[in-house]
């Protein structure tokens, strides 16, 4: 597939006006009176340059950004507010203007940044989809040719002509949409706008999306915070933070680094922080633990773990000799020692395994990890399987689990809240 | 490789493009005249009804004070049509000005979010004014018609002074209103500046009145050029026109205007970050 976006060094400065206070615009009085006080403290001899550079300050939304976009490709732009994502799709969309760097583009780019744009609430529904199609874009017999659908899709054929502005909430986002996915451009550039409107449209609006690129090899560019929504739309997620380029990779991935992001407030998601301890020693000829890390269910290295995430402890240690009978434990802890789960070999579950002499790997997974966001301790032991006589055991490390809403309430389980987490269902038995 | 593409976005760029942008939206700026005509004659009753009111409204006034009360000479021609033949560029200047000017302000939803040359949006809301204008044309011509005046050929020439007018709006209302987005309390000075336009403006009173002396200089307020063409047109050798006076006004528009574009392609590309 063709590169259809090339961004290569992109950035956008911006001034800020500390002495205009909260206006974001200029007034002319504030210009006239501070030239005159600045020619008054020059003609008095006052004059101070220090205090002129001081009112403004540069404020780098985006720096040295460059990514390439293929045609087809459905991309989430993830980051935490004021992280550029705005900035960029601006840009993209060509609202404003970059400062350096240079973004090439092939094919026409819509944007669908805010519900409702151009939207006029005197203007009936009918009205309103020739005027936002215009302002999108499309010439009148493009309209003309989608407007069935356009209606259609968003479910107002009743109230066309009724002025937008006694249209529900529901109703002026559905129409919006509806006019921005039939738009038909090479690349869409969609921001937020799934905010709003009720599930079952969301539903259909990702479906749509995905259509448009699947089906029709449309490029999405996508920015939410919905990380849920995200994730069953774009194969590939850019997380952006302090105007700057971190993570460029599978989604998941992405949306994983991300709220290690928020989680931690600094970012700790770089290639080796999958190791959560390190000997950083050789072994000492006895039993020895030198490394335990964090896998993915597919094998690869994860950063971090959550409430109901399926992984695996990749435990890296030390036999001075072949083994068959010998059994190692990992525990979970919490930090007063109790222990809230044990992950034994045999005798304390069925697995059995033979260890060689020198550096052993062994993976132990974990199904959907029962425990609440939370930090805790891990150890880890060696012991005689036949005697339970302790050859090896120390405290590892902290063992963080991060939030994750698995009972899909915006309410996470936490520590504070339950020792374990569990599925669970309630129904109301009516006889 | 790099020709592949269709669009590049660089620092100062943008520009090259510009005509074949404007091109390429024109639909929309028929739209968006389109959409502000419809709101505006939304409420039909009183769109209309204000634009046919407030210029007979000033026109009695005029009448009263400068003809009844000064007495004022009108050179023969019915003074409430003197006064109207001048209220007919003279509001539309007004109007457009206004609209003009306020223009990327009332729209700034769009700025910020969509791209499309901005001069769009300037160009467009003129265009309502243009409508206002053929309501006090017909207005005109009943009154015409009314005190039984018949215009002459020269009336082919209206075509002309109109774009005058339509040159001096648009170029006064391409700097008022970049300025206006810059500045947020310049709005304050539109109306101010079409008030005292007004006065300065031989709208009420005949620039015949003028010492002769001092008529070329008039002609430096452009839209003396524009009334005195009007009257010219409309009502025939009565106002005969001060051609040299007449060109410096011209030169003038196109100056505005010109002056306007550049200024409005030199802000342009800060609107979004500013409005």
């Amino acid at each position: 597939m063709s590169i259809v976006i090339s961004v290569e060094n992109l950035g956008k400065k911006y001034l800020l006006h500390h002495q205009s206070g909260r206006q974001p615009y200029v007034a002319l009085r504030d210009v006239l009176s501070d030239g005159i006080k600045k020619l008054g403290r020059k003609l008095t001899g006052h004059g101070s340059k220090r205090t002129a550079v001081a009112e403004k300050e540069e404020f780098w939304a985006l720096r040295d950004v460059s990514f390439e976009v293929r045609q087809g490709e459905r991309i989430g732009i993830i980051g935490r507010n004021g992280a550029g994502k705005s900035t960029l799709l601006k840009i993209l969309s060509r609202i404003t203007e970059p400062t350096t760097g240079r973004v090439r583009i092939k094919g026409r780019i819509a944007s669908l940044l805010e519900v409702g744009t151009g939207f006029h609430p005197e203007l009936t529904g009918r009205e309103n989809i020739f005027l936002n199609g215009a302002i999108q874009g499309m010439n009148r017999a493009e309209i003309k040719k989608k407007f069935d659908e356009i209606v259609d899709f968003a479910e107002i054929e009743k109230f066309l002509d009724t002025p937008v502005k006694r249209y529900s909430s529901g109703m002026y986002v559905r129409l919006a949409f509806a006019v921005a996915a039939h738009l038909e451009p090479e690349i869409l550039v969609v921001d937020e706008v799934l905010a709003v409107g009720d599930a079952q449209f969301q539903k259909k609006c990702l479906g749509k999306m995905e259509d448009v690129s699947a089906k029709e090899g449309r490029t999405v560019l996508f920015v939410s915070h919905n990380l849920e929504a995200m994730k069953l739309l774009c194969l590939r997620g850019i997380l952006l933070d302090k105007g700057q380029r971190l993570v460029d990779k599978g989604i998941e991935e992405t949306a994983d680094c991300f709220e290690a992001l928020i989680q931690h407030g600094v970012f700790s998601c770089n290639p080796s922080s999958h190791v959560i301890f390190s000997k950083g020693q050789p072994p000492d000829g006895g039993f020895d633990l030198l490394e335990v890390s964090l896998v993915g269910p597919a094998g690869s290295p994860i950063a971090f773990v959550r409430t109901f995430d399926t992984f695996m402890f990749k435990v890296t240690f030390y036999s001075p000799d072949v083994y068959e009978s010998k059994s190692a434990s990992i525990f979970i802890t919490t930090f007063n020692g109790r222990v809230l789960l044990r992950l034994g070999m045999y005798p304390f579950s069925s697995f059995k395994m033979t260890w060689k002499k020198g550096i052993n790997e062994v993976l132990c997974q974990i199904v959907k990890l029962p425990l609440p966001a939370g930090s805790y301790l891990l150890r880890f032991g060696i012991c005689e399987s036949q005697t339970g006589e302790w050859l090896f055991e120390r405290d590892v490390c902290h063992f963080e689990v991060l939030s994750n809403d698995v009972y899909n309430c915006g309410n996470p389980p936490t520590e504070r809240l339950a020792a374990v987490v569990s599925d669970y269902a309630w129904q109301l038995v009516d006889d | 490789m790099s020709d592949d593409f269709d669009l590049v976005l660089e620092p100062g760029r943008g520009i090259r493009l510009y005509w074949r942008d404007i091109w390429q939206y024109r639909e929309l700026f028929f739209f968006l005249a389109w959409r502000d005509i419809l709101v505006r004659y939304k409420q039909t009753a009183i769109g209309i009804a204000w634009s046919v009111l407030r210029p007979l409204a000033t026109m009695l006034v005029f009448t009263l004070v400068f003809g009844k009360l000064a007495k004022l000479p009108s050179n023969g021609v019915p003074y409430p049509l003197m006064v109207y033949a001048a209220m007919l560029p003279w509001q539309f200047f007004a109007n457009s000005l206004s609209e003009c000017s306020n223009s990327l302000i009332d729209n700034s939803n769009l700025l910020t979010k969509v791209y499309f040359p901005r001069l769009i949006v300037p160009a467009s809301s003129v265009i309502v004014s243009v409508v206002d204008f053929g309501i006090s044309a017909l207005i005109f011509a009943g009154l015409m018609a009314w005190y039984g005046v018949a215009p002459d050929a020269r009336m082919l020439l209206l075509p002309p002074f109109f774009l005058m007018a339509l040159m001096t709006s648009f170029g006064a209302g391409l700097w008022l209103s970049a300025l206006n987005v810059q500045y947020r309390d310049f709005r304050y000075v539109v109306p101010f500046l079409v008030q005292f336009g007004l006065y300065i403006s031989p709208v009420g009173f005949s620039s015949t009145i003028v010492p002769e002396e001092w008529r070329f200089l008039y002609f430096l307020n452009p839209m003396v050029g524009v009334i005195d063409g009007f009257r010219w047109a409309l009502l025939g050798g009565a106002f005969p026109v001060h051609w040299p006076g007449m060109i410096v006004s011209f030169l003038l528009v196109v100056l505005l205007l010109a002056s306007g574009f550049y200024y409005f392609r030199r802000m342009e590309r800060s609107f979004a970050d500013v409005v």
